[in-house]
């Protein structure tokens, strides 16, 4: 059983003028510790496709199965629960809590899972050293240039123990420089954490690097292609 | 940490912030102030209208209000009396006798309202001897009548001169005296500086051979907001022997303009607490609706919108608390201060207040009720306006939440 399983899966927002068929028939099985780029030009259905894996998003049509669940049934409170336990988050714009501090932000999804003041402070703190910000733990989001605070983001969505991270453009925002330390970042904890990091991206630098290129086209996917991993060796 | 979140959320904004917790501490500030000097004064009106004359309430005969003839009066036993003044929050209890009869100077006869009272209790209540502007107060020995300023200068009369009193007696019996005059005293009312006579009680109840009977006894209390209780007291212990009235049935006239005024003043206050919902409403909304993107986030990354509707309740709770408590802490220190400092009337209103026998004051209540009562609505006020994140969060849809 694949991680992520899509059997055609279809989204068509109805506008006044006409119809918008933003994903279509899209059929894909995405394995666990996998380091798959979804891309494509603007208006090809990335980030529709992303929101649709996310659970953000309910598809007119197919199915997604995450770890065996049809996520597409799921009522919009158990999808938010379902989001809590298995998926976890980079927003291009990074989405801090902007009042709270860097530990507290990693901490904050913890809280919202039930786990114990205790656990989570410690849990976050390790997050925020794996991610190079065990000096800035105190730090809030405003304190911090745009790279900590996506690697602050990327503690956060690892906080929840998620089974996959979507990341939608996580580098948009960044510099070259910075872009490549986050990469190297997340190619690290993909290997460490056999973690599976899914990414919508325009970004040749994360394309290069994924393990998987996706590319949609029209909401259709046009290629699936799996690269060697030799890519890593330039960290 | 929910409680953390959300008032570091309520510090984003500082100006923002001060300028809605401002408001609403300043609508408790106007409205327990003016609703204060509201309370305070009608409490003192009504204090200063029945220690001029009716008190609180009176044990009368049944009949006796709308029949003011001594047939209808009545006998209170020096134990019964005993009893009324020993009911909690009862001050004094004061026994009158009153007859109209005429009264004749040299050739000069009027009308005139006779009052029995027991000197030193009528003097307690109502300060009978403050208004002699002539003469002595009333003693039983020698005795005397005080008479009324207006009705001296219609008699001619002046203090060591006699009067004669003649009228009807308790069942027809023919009343008749000549009594010296003792003292004259002024009356702000026209009508009672014309027309009041009084004597010591013993000495009308001879005159008019009632033997111990009265015509009412005035109850006065510590506060009017113990008015029902004593009234439910009193009668349990007179039953339906004799007639309760209280103040309000015999002053129609003053229950009618508190009335008025209260309106008048309560829709002040409406406005007041519309101005604030709406500026405290406003405030809750940029607050709520600036954030769409950021709880769109919270939501996609599983937050629960119940639990983010909480912490926007907290925030609007934090803020309501923020402009209620310091406006209820400051309220009542004015309030406080006003109490004791009260502020004078002056000018024509004076005048009117003065023509009423009451002290030109705006008089403050510091009545705690009154606070908590103001600082709750505004308080409650405030936290109606949590509907709206409410209602926002509910139908907010992550996705177009963070896409703008």
């Amino acid at each position: 059983m694949s991680l992520i399983e899509l059997h055609d899966l279809c989204k068509t927002y109805n506008t006044a003028a006409v119809p918008v068929r933003a994903v279509r028939n899209v059929s894909l099985q995405i394995e666990k510790q996998e380091f798959t780029a979804i891309v494509g030009p603007s208006g090809s259905g990335k980030t529709t496709l992303l929101n649709l894996i996310g659970g953000l998003d309910k598809p007119t049509g197919g199915s997604i199965f995450v770890e065996g669940k049809d996520i597409a049934t799921l009522k919009a409170n158990d999808l938010i629960d379902f989001r809590l336990h298995h998926i976890g988050f980079v927003f291009q714009a990074y989405n801090l809590i902007p009042v709270f501090t860097a530990k507290e932000n990693v901490e904050f999804i913890m809280l919202l899972q039930g786990v114990s003041k205790a656990k989570r402070e410690q849990r976050a703190l390790e997050l925020l050293e794996s991610v190079g910000l065990g000096d800035r733990v105190n730090s809030f989001p405003t304190q911090l240039s745009g790279g900590q605070q996506q690697r602050v983001a990327v503690a956060r969505a690892l906080a929840s123990r998620p089974s996959f991270v979507l990341a939608d453009e996580p580098t948009a925002n960044l510099d070259s420089h910075t872009a490549g330390a986050l990469l190297d970042m997340m190619a690290q904890l993909n290997r460490e954490f056999e973690m599976t990091f899914i990414f919508s991206t325009h970004d040749p630098r994360v394309i290069k690097r994924a393990h998987r290129v996706v590319t949609l086209e029209d909401g259709a996917v046009k290629s699936d292609i799996r690269q060697n991993e030799a890519a890593e060796g330039t960290e | 940490m929910y409680l953390t979140l959300s008032w570091r959320n309520l510090w984003r904004n500082k100006k923002r912030t001060l300028i809605a917790a401002a408001s609403v501490f300043l609508a408790v500030l106007v409205a327990v102030v003016m609703r204060s000097m509201q309370i305070g004064s009608y409490a003192y009106m009504i204090s200063s209208s029945v220690k001029f004359y009716t008190g609180y309430m009176q044990v009368q005969g049944n009949g006796y209000w709308e029949n003011r003839s001594l047939n209808n009066s009545i006998t209170l036993s020096e134990k019964q009396r005993a009893e009324i003044a020993q009911i909690p929050h009862v001050t004094s209890v004061v026994p009158r006798l009153e007859a109209f009869s005429l009264v004749s100077f040299g050739r000069v006869t009027k009308v005139a309202q006779v009052t029995g009272v027991d000197p030193a209790t009528e003097n307690n209540m109502t300060e009978l001897k403050k208004r002699l502007v002539q003469g002595r107060y009333l003693t039983e020995s020698p005795g005397g009548v005080l008479i009324a300023q207006g009705l001296a200068d219609l008699l001619h009369v002046s203090v060591g001169d006699s009067v004669v009193l003649y009228g009807q007696g308790y069942h027809g019996v023919i009343a008749a005296a000549m009594l010296p005059v003792a003292g004259i005293v002024k009356f702000p009312i026209a009508r009672m500086n014309n027309t009041m006579v009084f004597l010591t009680l013993t000495n009308a109840q001879d005159i008019y051979s009632t033997d111990g009977r009265i015509t009412s006894l005035a109850v006065m209390l510590d506060d009017v907001r113990n008015q029902t209780d004593v009234f439910n007291a009193l009668r349990s212990l007179v039953c339906d022997r004799y007639t309760l009235m209280t103040w309000e049935e015999m002053m129609p006239d003053l229950v009618q303009g508190i009335a008025l005024d209260n309106a008048s003043g309560l829709i002040m206050l409406i406005i007041l607490y519309l101005v604030i919902a709406f500026g405290v409403f406003g405030t809750v909304m940029m607050m709520t609706t600036e954030r769409a993107k950021e709880f769109g986030v919270l939501i996609s990354v599983g937050m629960k919108r119940k639990r983010l509707i909480w912490v926007t309740t907290l925030e609007t709770i934090f803020l309501a608390f923020l402009g209620a408590v310091s406006g209820a802490v400051v309220s009542l220190a004015v309030i406080t201060y006003f109490h004791y400092h009260p502020i004078p009337i002056t000018g024509s209103a004076a005048s009117m207040f003065e023509l009423l026998g009451v002290r030109p004051i705006f008089y403050f209540s510091t009545d705690p009720g009154l606070l908590i009562n103001q600082a709750l609505v505004v308080l409650l006020i405030t936290l109606a306006t949590a509907l709206y994140p409410l209602f926002f969060i509910k139908r907010l849809q992550p996705v177009q939440a963070m896409h703008g």
